[in-house]
């Protein structure tokens, strides 16, 4: 794979040294389908929906309900960079939040609170990352086990019970804003921000792409593909914590049976839909945004112009198996 | 014994030296009360709707594949068999093996002949199923007809066990007979070793990895069926999650999820040790003592994955220098 080694074109889409062939339309498709669809949808909503077009719900609706996932799914993206899946984030992010509700229960100050619970979420993605890297452990089987158990985990902590709390600056996670911004886009915008910037523009990020790309050459080349690999994980679960924190910031009680059920899905779709192989080797920040907002926008509109949930799920998954053939023709 | 052949006898029957382990210390330690016919027969009668899942994700894996629209086929396959129970036992059954077959048949399209990556399209199907599963059951849950029938079979018994089990038994005999003396098993064994050298010998590669799929699909739909007639009602949000808990019993039983490797009876032993967990946390509790929550269920099971995992790990080194799947 001649991806490894050479600077990134000006598109962050598109991946370092493919061959430029033309533009065919699946690869245009590819590249910016989702950003496609989204401008559609976009549209189609300003000329349907009323009030869309109002800043209260593009920003408090559209996107305060995507970001919890889509920050789910730039971790993810990250771990299917260097060829991984991680199914434990939806468990990660319910140990994370009963952490965070019980350090709160106890007395801790909500810094504390916070600090330990994405400290729990840093750990288990040090586990799934050593499951993967130092054990050779296929990564869906390695996040399985956690998936399993850390679900098993978190409820054992409160021994099943819903942990209420009221604690308005720890709370602010969730419901706070930043310049009349919600918090939950604040920290979107943050982290996307930082993710770009280290794909971009550090060394990590060219490590990152290239343990993906090609592990063997990578290695060869003197990257240490184990600890790319390792801080992918952990990073992914860090980022799981800390939305498990942000939802139950929102309700205001930690539910370790709800909090960040079948989350995994989303974010895995969310990463499918910018048009990233799940084999590695690529990563798009923004995509991964974008596509996490545009099946959100999707279902939303759905829902909006009266079809039940379950057709906009139908749909979602359409538009899945519509975002795999676009790959595949524009190989 | 060497240590290195102990090892492989423990990835081997390791399941089932740990299930006969299980089933002796839930013996000795409640007595009659777990031998009894009536929580044999419970367990079985629950276990055979997961082994039926289990039982076709196992073929999946052997050809290198993952199939994750189980669980929602489960719930199609429930609520199209509730909302025809009224038809009889047969036609509700058969209706449930037909719609899961076929959104089987749309994953072994998807994954064989166009190539996608079967962990994504199943990804898809799975949203799309469990739609379908939800509009057909108008978001509530699909409520069986007594009348014609359907509903007795969760109570219909064969030697005192339950005659589900028995079928599902049968089924895993046939899936077994069919893995080690049929074209059929050498096409799926030889596609998950290795799929490029099954083409170049000319084996159907894309055929046997269609059926796989089907077969996948069709089970699940049972199993939907099964759920549907032991329950009398299934709700659309049945069977989420069961996909990953066929793989961990697929895994638990011995089967490699690299493909090439795999055992038909290791996976029902999977299904049987990992189902046998709960059993015994009810038992334990009843025992009174120490309260067990079955919260630590899902705890348990996800260590008895993390043991085969590592076992596994340490009987299949060669993977330690290839890159992750």
């Amino acid at each position: 794979m001649a991806e490894v080694t050479t600077s990134r074109p000006p598109e962050p889409a598109v991946p370092p040294t493919r061959p430029s062939r033309g533009r065919s339309w699946a690869g245009v498709a590819r590249e910016y389908g989702a950003g496609i669809l989204l401008v559609l949808l976009f549209a189609f909503n300003v000329a349907f929906t009323p009030n869309f077009l109002t800043v209260q719900s593009l920003v408090d609706v559209q996107l305060r309900q995507a970001a919890p996932v889509a920050i789910v799914a730039l971790g993810m993206a990250l771990v299917i960079a260097v060829a991984g899946i991680d199914l434990s984030v939806g468990s990660v992010m319910a140990i994370a939040g009963q952490v965070g509700a019980l350090m709160l229960l106890a007395g801790a100050g909500p810094a504390v609170a916070v600090l330990l619970a994405v400290l729990a979420a840093a750990v288990c993605g040090l586990a799934n990352g050593t499951l993967v890297v130092r054990f050779a452990v296929q990564p869906i089987i390695a996040t399985l086990i956690l998936f399993i158990a850390g679900r098993g985990i978190a409820q054992l902590l409160s021994g099943g019970q819903l942990i209420g709390f009221r604690d308005p600056s720890f709370q602010f996670l969730g419901l706070g804003r930043i310049a009349g911004i919600p918090m939950p886009v604040v920290l979107m915008a943050v982290v996307a921000a930082a993710l770009w910037f280290v794909v971009r523009y550090t060394a990590y990020g060219r490590t990152l792409l290239a343990t993906g790309g090609n592990p063997a050459a990578a290695r060869l080349a003197g990257v240490r593909t184990g600890r790319v690999r390792m801080a992918a994980y952990v990073t992914c679960s860090t980022l799981a914590g800390l939305v498990g924190l942000v939802v139950i910031g929102i309700t205001s009680a930690s539910d370790a049976n709800n909090v960040g059920l079948g989350v995994e899905l989303d974010a895995i779709a969310a990463v499918a839909v910018s048009g990233t192989p799940l084999t590695g080797g690529r990563i798009s920040v923004i995509g991964t945004l974008v596509g996490a907002v545009m099946l959100r926008l999707l279902q939303n509109t759905l829902v909006a112009q009266g079809a039940p949930r379950e057709i906009a799920q139908i749909v979602t998954g359409v538009v899945i198996v519509i975002a795999l053939f676009v790959q595949l023709r524009s190989r | 014994m060497s240590t290195r052949s102990l090892a492989r006898l423990l990835q081997q029957q390791g399941a089932l030296i740990a299930l006969v382990a299980l089933v002796v210390f839930g013996a000795l330690r409640y007595g009659e009360n777990f031998a009894t016919g009536f929580n044999v027969q419970s367990v079985l009668a629950d276990d055979a709707k997961y082994a039926l899942v289990a039982l076709g994700m196992c073929f999946v894996i052997m050809t290198g594949g993952i199939d994750l629209s189980v669980g929602s086929v489960v719930a199609l396959g429930g609520v199209v068999a509730a909302q025809l129970s009224g038809a009889g036992l047969l036609p509700a059954m058969l209706a449930a093996l037909a719609v899961g077959a076929a959104v089987g048949a749309v994953n072994g399209v998807l994954v064989a002949r166009y190539r996608l990556a079967p962990f994504l399209v199943t990804l898809a199907t799975l949203l799309v199923a469990r739609g379908l599963a939800l509009y057909l059951a108008d978001a509530r849950s699909a409520v069986a007809d007594p009348s014609a029938g359907f509903t007795d079979f969760g109570a219909w018994r064969l030697f005192g066990v339950p005659v589900a089990f028995w079928l599902v038994a049968a089924l895993f005999a046939l899936g077994a007979l069919a893995l080690h003396s049929t074209d059929f098993g050498r096409n799926v064994l030889a596609t998950g070793g290795n799929e490029e050298a099954a083409r170049l010998m000319g084996l159907p590669v894309d055929r046997t990895k269609f059926a796989v799929y089907v077969l996948s699909g069709a089970l699940a739909g049972i199993a939907g069926a099964f759920l549907a007639a032991q329950s009398a009602s299934v709700d659309a949000a049945a069977g989420q999650g069961w996909e990953l808990t066929a793989i961990a019993a697929v895994v638990v039983g011995g089967t490699l999820l690299t493909g090439g490797v795999g055992s038909v009876f290791g996976t029902l032993v999977g299904v049987l040790l990992l189902q046998l967990i709960f059993n015994l946390i009810v038992f334990e509790n009843s025992r009174g003592g120490i309260q067990i929550s079955s919260y630590w269920e899902s705890v348990i099971r996800g260590a008895f994955l993390l043991a085969v995992v590592l076992l596994q790990v340490r009987l299949t080194r060669r993977g330690r220098t290839s890159a992750p799947a």
